[in-house]
Formats: C-alpha cells, sequence, structure tokens
C-alpha cells in the first residue's frame, strides 16, 4: 500500500504479509526552539503490541501528540496510505487512529454505558444524532463485555476506579473502531491485578490492531511487550525484543546512568512495580 | 436485588417523567392561568413566558453547553424588531410609520423596511435571521476556539453594540423610543382581550413547544455529546467530532428561541425599545437561567418565570429594590444552591431515597488503591 522511502534504513520490525501498519518517517516537533521529537522513524504493523520506553523528556508522549494532530510536527505518520501529519485531531481519529491520556479523561458526569456510545458518533449520520438511543448497540455490548464493564453500564463514569476508567477509555477506542490505538501509559497507577487483566486485554484486542503503548513499568513491558522502542532525547535509541533492548549497551547507558531513577531502570525488576498516582 | 428493580424503574422514569413535567406546565399555563388569571396579569405572565422561552435556549447553550451566552439580548432584539417592524407597518397600512415622517417629512420607506410588510416573511425572518447571524458569528467565534470569559464578554459587546447601533439609528428605529402605537397582531385588534388571551396561549404553547424541542436534544445522542463538550471539550475531539460545530449547533438553537421571544414580547408589551436587549436586559436574562437551575430541563424556564414574576410584584411596591432582591437571591442560589432551585428537588429525592442506592460500592474497589504506592 505504502511504499517505503528506499533511501532510509529498514526498521527491524517492518512487517511482512500484514494487513495494515503505522509508518512514521522523520517526524520532528519543536516548541520555540527545543526539539522535543527529533526526526523518529518508526513502523508498527498489526498485531504488533509495541511498548514505547525511555526516560522522562524522551518525547514519547510528544509523539503520540504529533501523530495525533495535538502538536505541530513536520515529517510523515501514514496509516492505511493516508497521511496524518497536518491533518486536524478530530479527522485523525475518522481514520481510525486513537488514543488515550495519561490521566484516564472520561466523561464523567455520563454513565459508562454514554461514555461508550458516544464514542461511536463517527459511525452516525448527523442527522441521527438527534435521536435519542433506543438500544445499547451491539459493538457497545461487545466493548462492556470485552473490558469487563458490563455490571457498571449505568454508573456515572466519574465514580470509578482509577483503572476501570482506563479500561473504560480502551472500550471508547474499541467502539470508534480504532485500527492504531497509542496508548499513553495505561496502568500508572494500577494494581498488579489490574495491570495483568490490563495486558491481557492489550493481548487480545492487539491482534488486529496497531497499539503503541508508552510505558515506565518494565515489568509489564517485559510480560506483554511484543516489541520495544527505546525513545531517548527525542530519538529513537534501540528497538527489538525486549531480550534485544535489555542487552543493548546504548540503553543500559541511558538507563544506568540514572539509577537514582529507580522506576526507570529495567535491570532491577522487583523495584518496578510502584508507579506514582 | 432492590438494584436489579430500580435499574428497570430509573430509565423509565427518567424516560417520561420530563413529558409528565411538560404536560402539567402545559395544563398550568393553558388552561389553569386563564381560568384564574385577569387580563393584566395574564398579560404579565405573557411576558414572562417570552423571557422564558430565551432561557430554555439559554439553559442549552450555557447549562449544558457551557456557552455563557451573555447577550441573548441580540437575538431577542432580531426577533423583537422584526416583529416591531411588521406591526408598526401593520399600523401605517404599509406606508411609512408616523415616527419616521415625524423626524423626516421628506422620508420614505427604507428599503429594508419593505419586506416586513408580509406577515409571511417576517415570521421567516424571525426564525431565519437569528440561525444566519449566530450560525456566522459562532462559526467565527467556535472555530476559533475562543471560549469562557472571552466569549462571555464577546456576546455581551454585541448586545452593547446591537442597543447602540438602534438607538443611533433614530430615522429608521426610533431610536430610544422604539417601536411602538401598534394597532393589530395579523390583523387582530391589539385592544381588544381576546386578541391578549390569543397572544397568551400562542407565546405558552412556544414556550411548551421550545421545552418538547429541548427535551429531544437533552435525551438525544447530540445532547450527550454536548455535555461532553462542556465537560472536556479537547477529549471531544479524540472522539472524531469537531466540538466547535456541536456548539454550534446550539447556540444557534439558542438564538432562535431568544428571537422567538423577542418576537412574541413585541405584541404583548406593546413596545421595544433597546433598553429591552441591551446589557442590562441581556443580564436579566441570564439570572432567571441560573437562579432556576441551567442545566436542568424546567430550570431556566422556571427561574425566568419566577423572576419576571418577582421583578413586576416587588417592583409594583418598592421599584428600584428589586435589583437588590434579584442580586441578593443570584448571590444565594450560586453560594449555596450551584444547581440552581430546581436541584433541590434532586437533592430531596436522594434525601429520601434508601441509602443502599447510592452508597453501593463499584465493582472492583479494592484494587483502586493506586495511592497507596
Amino acid at each position: 500500500m505504502t511504499a517505503v522511502d528506499p533511501g532510509l534504513p529498514t526498521p527491524p520490525f517492518v512487517p511482512i504479509g500484514s494487513s495494515s501498519y503505522l509508518q512514521v518517517r522523520g517526524v520532528r516537533v519543536s516548541f520555540d526552539g527545543f526539539v522535543a521529537v527529533d526526526g523518529v522513524d518508526l513502523t508498527v504493523s498489526s498485531g504488533d503490541l509495541r511498548f514505547l520506553i525511555g526516560p522522562n523528556g524522551a518525547g514519547k508522549t510528544t509523539m503520540v501528540d504529533a501523530i495525533t494532530g495535538l502538536a505541530k510536527a513536520t515529517g510523515s505518520a501514514e496509516f492505511n496510505g493516508k497521511e496524518l501529519i497536518g491533518e486536524k485531531s478530530h479527522r485523525i481519529v475518522r481514520l481510525g487512529v486513537g488514543r488515550t491520556f495519561q490521566t484516564a479523561t472520561v466523561f464523567e458526569e455520563l454513565s459508562v454505558l454514554q461514555n461508550l456510545d458516544i464514542a461511536g458518533g463517527i459511525h452516525r449520520k448527523t442527522l441521527g444524532m438527534l435521536r435519542a438511543r433506543r438500544s445499547v448497540p451491539a459493538y457497545v455490548e461487545e466493548a462492556l463485555e470485552t473490558t469487563g464493564l458490563t455490571a457498571l453500564a449505568n454508573r456515572p463514569a466519574g465514580v470509578l476506579a482509577h483503572g476501570q476508567k482506563q479500561w473504560l477509555e480502551i472500550g471508547m477506542l474499541l467502539v470508534q473502531n480504532a485500527q492504531v490505538m497509542l496508548l499513553d501509559e495505561p496502568v500508572a497507577g494500577m494494581s498488579a491485578e489490574e495491570r495483568e487483566e490490563t495486558g491481557q486485554l492489550l493481548k487480545r484486542i492487539g491482534s488486529d490492531r496497531v497499539i503503541i503503548v508508552i510505558e515506565h513499568d518494565m515489568e509489564f513491558v517485559r510480560n506483554f511487550a511484543d516489541s520495544v522502542t527505546v525513545m531517548h532525547g527525542g530519538k529513537v535509541l534501540s528497538e527489538g525484543t525486549v531480550s534485544q533492548i535489555q542487552a543493548d549497551p546504548r540503553v543500559q547507558e541511558v538507563y544506568l546512568g540514572r539509577t537514582a531513577d529507580a522506576e526507570l531502570d529495567p535491570f532491577s525488576p522487583p523495584a518496578l512495580t510502584k508507579e506514582e498516582s | 436485588m432492590s438494584a436489579l428493580l430500580q435499574a428497570k424503574w430509573e430509565p423509565l422514569r427518567s424516560k417520561w417523567g420530563p413529558l409528565l413535567g411538560i404536560a402539567v406546565l402545559g395544563v398550568l399555563l393553558l388552561v389553569f392561568a386563564p381560568a384564574v388569571l385577569s387580563d393584566f396579569r395574564l398579560n404579565n405572565l405573557a411576558k414572562y413566558c417570552c423571557w422564558a422561552l430565551v432561557a430554555v435556549g439559554i439553559g442549552l447553550a450555557w447549562g449544558r453547553g457551557g456557552m455563557l451566552v451573555m447577550g441573548q439580548g441580540v437575538f431577542f432584539g432580531l426577533g423583537a424588531y422584526a416583529m416591531g417592524m411588521h406591526l408598526s407597518l401593520e399600523a401605517s397600512d404599509g406606508t411609512t410609520p408616523v415616527f419616521m415622517i415625524l423626524y423626516d417629512p421628506t422620508t420614505g420607506l427604507p428599503a429594508y423596511w419593505a419586506p416586513f410588510k408580509s406577515g409571511a416573511f417576517t415570521i421567516f425572518a424571525i426564525i431565519v435571521a437569528p440561525i444566519f447571524i449566530a450560525g456566522i458569528l459562532g462559526f467565527a467565534i467556535f472555530k476559533r476556539k475562543v471560549k469562557g470569559a472571552y466569549f462571555a464578554i464577546l456576546t455581551q459587546a454585541l448586545a452593547v453594540a446591537l442597543a447602540t447601533l438602534i438607538t443611533s439609528k433614530i430615522q429608521w428605529t426610533g431610536g430610544d423610543t422604539g417601536l411602538t402605537d401598534f394597532k393589530t397582531f395579523f390583523g387582530a385588534d391589539l385592544a381588544d382581550s381576546d386578541t391578549s388571551l390569543m397572544i397568551y396561549l400562542i407565546t405558552a404553547g412556544l414556550l411548551l413547544a421550545c421545552l418538547l424541542v429541548v427535551w429531544q436534544l437533552y435525551r438525544s445522542r447530540f445532547g450527550e455529546l454536548l455535555v461532553a463538550t462542556r465537560d472536556a471539550e479537547e477529549r471531544v475531539r479524540f472522539l472524531g467530532h469537531d466540538p466547535a460545530n456541536v456548539k454550534l449547533f446550539a447556540f444557534v438553537v439558542a438564538a432562535v428561541m431568544a428571537s422567538i421571544g423577542g418576537a412574541m414580547f413585541v405584541p404583548i408589551v406593546g413596545i421595544i425599545s433597546p433598553k429591552e436587549i441591551g446589557a442590562a436586559a441581556s443580564i436579566f436574562m441570564i439570572a432567571g437561567v441560573a437562579v432556576g437551575g441551567r442545566a436542568a430541563l424546567f430550570g431556566p424556564a422556571l427561574g425566568a418565570l419566577a423572576i419576571g414574576y418577582g421583578r413586576s410584584s416587588l417592583s409594583e411596591q418598592w421599584p428600584n429594590g428589586w435589583v437588590y432582591f434579584l442580586g441578593g437571591l443570584f448571590i444565594v442560589v450560586t453560594l449555596l444552591l450551584p444547581g440552581g432551585l430546581t436541584s433541590l428537588f434532586g437533592r430531596l429525592r436522594a434525601q429520601l431515597r434508601p441509602r443502599s442506592a447510592a452508597a453501593e460500592p463499584a465493582a472492583k474497589p479494592a484494587t483502586a488503591d493506586g495511592m497507596a504506592g
């Protein structure tokens, strides 16, 4: 579908024969001269649960902002042959690219069901919006089921526990039928049990989607990542499987240079499960 | 499991309760009030209904949409002056109205007045002019992401600007005096008490119709999207909607309601002047909404009716005092009851309801101890 620029080096995880993939080329974001993302190349195919890690300030979230139209960027990010850079956020969503935020932002006054239903708005005709919901659409029911929120459907989203809000956000992406999901620290502040459930959820829904997860929790990364991209100083430092990443001396240097910041150290697993909320 | 029963009952109540409320209000306004009120009081009630029409729209734009529309006088004025021009022309049999001749004996009827000889065109203008103007204005404002206090100040300034413009074009608008000396309303004699009753019934009917419109909007998917836009505008973008369009629709609907309220105001009061559409008048329109409860279905209308009544009855005995009363009420409600007076019902219901339903814990509360880490 998309021609890869032959002049660029081929990253290790270019899909062969896979149905869809997100391809980022030379994306650059600068704020008043400070370059937050400096020429990032990234290719993620569906079914490859990709984790994006790196120290604070590495440019991970800004990278996602660039792809979703929140930060002004140059370069190219293509999905299904459609260019995302330069599009407006709501158009990008309609191209099948959805995201979540570090702090779960659900609509607190609406019920869980309404939150999910409202996310299905892009599938509806404008005039249909003026009608009330008569029954629960099948895709909403399915999303409730998948995220395990069925019992809470009629509760206001504002009373959900932190983890449940993140699941609800993922559910909203499912209802949107997002083919690309960019999740910004979905398990931050979750208990070990919730992390496990979230990981299983991502595995379940990731088989036919492009999923990129920004994460600090190394145990979570080890348990669920199919592949990992390490960012540092706005650039891609390394890319590969978890073990390849762990063996990469450049990654070790970045992280070991910051041992005081224990939560970021991929080589001391016991200390990593906690996360400030 | 009383929770199950409640789950079945709640949607029923919330589905048909508002309709029942509108029906009750309908009986009160259309049957009860004409039966018991004197012509004078009924005419006053008709006037409050006009403000209530504006208030219903403000409830939609501000209560549900989060847009503090401080200048609804603009759209009230559009409808009012359209109607005023038509009634002036009815009174002068389609010739140049007397006030213009008094100002300049040689003047003819201005070209933009001429179409208002037609009643059909006037009604068309009352609906379409606010759509057009609010559409353009809203598009420019919302696409540029003007919101909050800036939006409020902007709309307020527009109300002042329109009032000033009308005052300055005295030869065509009657200036400060406004348009008055109407004789008929679409052919019906305004001095006749049957005409007053008819106008009252039309106004009350329009109010009920507008309540039905917002009821449908609030229960629709659009209503949910509007609340979502109010609470987290940027998040709505990531549902694939441009929040500007969502707000624009609510703003335009509110403008049309204000225009209809303004149009009906004119035959009821018998005069329309810039004083009724300027900054103070626009704030007065908001006050009822805030006191009644801006996000509730009935709050804005009931609030506007109550404030209108309070204004008349207090100012009868205490001409300048009602403003202090209104200010005091505004402060008390804002401080103690931010949801407005109608939120008292919800609070009472919550008090009376058995604790179990309100305090039932979430399904997996035990795992939500992220703070411990």
